[in-house]
């Protein structure tokens, strides 16, 4: 494998430096709050990742993780506090001191830099796997349907499945189509990938070939956030891993410390439960 | 004129029963050359029908689709007024019936002055008062219905499926045109296809306009004029056995789109001809097969 070129090689932002005097940081959450009717499921989440970062969120369930990083796409509205994605905020514009939700175009613009894969794959169902790496490309960016053919093809054979671009997705084993999405994602050339419980609907011997993809993709620097319960990825892949509860960060460390030494409570309790 | 038509037209079988009933023996004699002539020998007015019935209900079926997904659209958007503008279109064209709109459109209108529907020039042909207000009257309330049936397909359309184009960058119109609409198009088809159907007989409805020559209509005015008069039944059976042959057709054409658009799908198998017609695979359909 390492003779082929590189995940972001063939999307082309390799080696890309940020434009000079803009930060580091990509993701920068300041005290985000949400409700869902009553029930407060984001109790005032900070959280900043930079550059080339691999962030895993764990926590059990109803903790409000799938929720944040859903927010930081603008697949779910905040209801204070903010989220900035490459210093801009996401899905709201500041006037008067208020934050007033963005249009849907301006929306849309700002998540083409931003990857997400889904726990359910979501693959377009009526569209060959080759057909859902193009669409976005051809059909957002604009780029000539040969040209998204080629890079959608050499996507397709990184991740193992240069045989299978016309399948359709319902011919395609569950790890199949969550690498095909990975593709799907990447073919929009973002600065940022969001996974939201990757694996957690794959069969076990199909999770190896997806973490495989993760893997790389986080060796060749680009910025990540995933919500996962591999805590194995986790200690050997993340940068940082962060602990949830009830709504609220109760714990961010590097993987040794959060393993070894964690220093919350609840952490504890969570770490016993499932490793 | 035209209204003067209708009301004779739609006595004209009464009368030949009447005459019929009179004329000695006391019971009706069929003269089945009548029937087999229309059937298979048909004349220039007979092909005019059945043409004319096939582009009316065409026309008029688009014109239900266009509004139907607009409609369903208005339905699921965010603006109220859009949500209750299409909710009343759709009560008040499902709840009211296709004769009274058809009658009040053509005559309703025109005898108001308010739109007296003037002959269009198209592509050379002239196209009469009564077609583009029967186009308009059908296509109109097939919308209303159609609404609904658009609104069932985007329902059952997965959520993660507008999530997933939202998340690669798409716009909300996008979105819908590239991965939501193409999907329901799954779920419309087969009901869509019962609605087409319908529309191919329903135009028949159209005699009560008068001047329009339909199927039905030209049937109507074979049985008042010349050898053929007073044989109502022989007609309006060649008529039937026409209307027949339109919607087996369609049958057949359906079939052929559903396949098509079931690619991706491996539930999906071949079924031969007859058994799509009338079931004679003695099995269930591949698509319900699981669910029993």
């Amino acid at each position: 494998m390492s003779d082929q070129p590189g995940l972001l090689e063939i999307i082309g932002t390799a080696g890309a430096r940020p434009a000079p005097g803009s930060s580091d940081v990509v993701v920068e959450a300041t005290d985000v709050h949400k409700w869902f009717g009553r029930n407060e499921v984001l109790k005032g989440v900070s959280l900043t990742v930079r550059r080339g970062e691999v962030v895993v969120i764990c926590g059990p369930s109803g903790s409000g993780k799938t929720t944040f990083i859903r927010c930081i796409n603008h697949l779910e509205k905040i209801q204070a506090g903010r989220i900035l994605v490459n210093g801009h905020t996401i899905g709201y514009r500041e006037r008067d001191g208020k934050l007033i939700e963005d249009r849907d175009a301006s929306i849309a613009r700002q998540r083409r830099e931003i990857g997400m894969v889904f726990q359910r794959f979501n693959l377009f169902p009526h569209q060959t796997a080759l057909g859902n790496i193009i669409e976005a490309p051809v059909h957002v960016l604009g780029i000539p349907e040969e040209e998204a053919k080629t890079m959608g093809r050499a996507l397709l054979a990184r991740v193992g499945l240069g045989t299978k671009e016309a399948a359709y997705p319902a011919q395609l084993s569950g790890g199949q189509q969550q690498r095909v999405a990975i593709a799907r994602a990447l073919a929009m050339k973002p600065s940022l990938m969001l996974f939201d419980e990757p694996t957690s609907a794959l069969d076990p011997e199909m999770i190896g070939e997806v973490l495989a993809v993760m893997k790389e993709l986080a060796a060749e620097g680009m910025t990540m956030i995933l919500v996962s319960h591999e805590m194995g990825f986790a200690r050997e892949v993340a940068t940082r891993v962060v602990m949830m509860d009830e709504g609220q960060i109760v714990e961010v460390a590097p993987p040794g410390e959060f393993f070894s030494h964690p220093t919350s409570e609840r952490t504890r309790a969570f770490l016993s439960k499932i490793l | 004129m035209a209204v003067g038509g209708w009301r004779v037209l739609a006595t004209l079988p009464l009368a030949a029963l009447m005459l019929a009933g009179c004329s000695g023996s006391g019971s009706y004699i069929y003269d089945w050359s009548i029937f087999v002539d229309a059937v298979v020998r048909p004349d220039g007015l007979i092909l005019t029908g059945v043409w004319l019935t096939l582009i009316i209900s065409v026309v008029a079926q688009m014109i239900g689709v266009l509004l139907g997904v607009f409609s369903a659209l208005g339905r699921t958007a965010r603006l109220l007024p859009l949500r209750v503008l299409a909710g009343l279109y759709v009560w008040l064209f499902r709840g009211t019936p296709l004769l009274v709109q058809l009658t009040f459109f053509f005559f309703g209108l025109s005898v108001a002055k308010i739109y007296t529907w003037p002959p269009i020039e198209l592509f050379g042909l002239s196209i009469s008062g009564e077609i583009q207000a029967g186009v308009f009257a059908l296509g109109v309330n097939e919308g209303a219905y159609m609404s609904e049936i658009v609104r069932a397909g985007i329902l059952a359309v997965d959520r993660g499926q507008l999530e997933a184009a939202r998340s690669l960058g798409m716009t909300y119109r996008l979105a819908m045109l590239r991965v939501v609409l193409p999907q329901a198009a799954r779920v419309i088809i087969p009901p869509l296809g019962n609605e087409f159907n319908n529309m191919l007989k329903t135009t028949s409805l159209l005699v009560v306009l008068g001047n329009v020559p339909e199927l039905y209509v030209t049937f109507s005015r074979k049985n008042g004029s010349g050898p053929t008069s007073f044989h109502p039944f022989e007609l309006f059976l060649a008529a039937a056995v026409w209307y027949l042959l339109l919607t087996t057709i369609w049958s057949l054409a359906q079939a052929r789109i559903e396949r098509r658009l079931s690619q991706g799908d491996r539930r999906d198998e071949d079924r031969g001809l007859l058994d799509r017609l009338l079931g004679t695979g003695g099995k269930p359909d591949a698509r319900t097969r699981g669910v029993r």
